[in-house]
């Protein structure tokens, strides 16, 4: 029999990283609502199931993830695509001008990651095809394992870091994109790139270095 | 170890999923190799901006609607 007050005082804690996962997964608020509740319920119904001792996080994303997988995608199948483009480690950091620029010592890429909005990161990550999305969010945000990622997700170890690598990598090339229609570039070559409403951050420090293509 | 390796492992290294002995022979390097110190930097960085800028605060609404239908279900035990 589920001891509903052990429960309440172990679960409920997690409910905010649920929800953040939910929402990311099904990319709608009501619906990650309903995930989170319906997660809850099923956890709840099979609490006296779950070993005491072992990780309750990674019990209750196996039950959010398995009830998105069997309800929440097919409910609203979409054309999902699974094959997605493999670049370079590094990505993002090669074009924001990082390993050439090395040498000047500047951090002005690591400013740039911190000007991506709230907004941007959760649409990077939401651009994701599903199962990349589901390793990265597991991984990168929830900060599980790899062995917990492929409890969680029923897939082997290698499987999990396939995906998580080849998701980190187009995260980045989504990220890429938003810095680059926001013109938010360490080499500061931004001067035709069309925000002219008064924008009020400041611009990036002006590198030392020529401009990175002649034209 | 020279960059290709380190580059090649830098998700393992940042995952902590790596044996002592090459997570030994990598942060030498890295002691060693600006650049790629810094890309690892990098990384480092976006990883930690990706995981704040996605929190989600749990709407209020949905914590008590869960919190009475346990309620109810620990009635109908």
């Amino acid at each position: 029999m589920a001891d509903q007050a052990a429960f309440a005082e172990q679960a409920m804690e997690h409910m905010a990283s649920l929800y953040t996962a939910a929402l990311r997964m099904t990319r709608n608020p009501a619906d990650a609502e309903d995930l989170v509740q319906e997660t809850y319920l099923k956890a709840y119904r099979a609490f006296g199931s779950f070993q005491q001792g072992t990780n309750l996080k990674a019990w209750l994303y196996r039950i959010l993830t398995n009830t998105f997988i069997n309800s929440y995608r097919s409910r609203k199948r979409r054309p999902e695509q699974t094959e997605i483009d493999d670049v370079e480690d590094l990505y993002l950091y090669r074009r924001l001008g990082g390993l050439e620029a090395v040498a000047a010592g500047r951090g002005a890429e690591e400013e740039v990651i911190d000007r991506f909005t709230d907004d941007e990161v959760k649409e990077a990550i939401e651009s994701l095809p599903e199962q990349f999305r589901m390793a990265v969010l597991l991984a990168d945000v929830e900060g599980f394992s790899y062995k917990e990622i492929a409890e969680i997700l029923e897939i082997p170890i290698g499987t999990v870091m396939s995906r998580l690598h080849r998701g980190r990598r187009q995260l980045q090339q989504r990220l890429w994109e938003f810095a680059r229609e926001r013109g938010l570039m360490p080499t500061a070559n931004s001067a035709n790139g069309g925000h002219g409403d008064g924008e009020p951050a400041p611009p990036p420090p002006a590198p030392s270095r020529a401009t990175h293509t002649g034209g | 170890m020279d960059c290709e390796d380190a580059i090649d492992r830098m998700y393992f290294y940042l995952d902590g999923e790596i044996t002592r002995w090459r997570r030994w022979k990598i942060s030498r390097h890295l002691g060693r190799c600006p650049p790629c110190a810094q890309g690892y930097d990098f990384e480092i960085v976006l990883r930690q901006v990706i995981a704040v800028r996605c929190q989600e605060q749990v709407p209020e609404d949905l914590r008590r609607r869960i919190v009475e239908a346990l309620g109810e279900c620990g009635e109908g035990d």
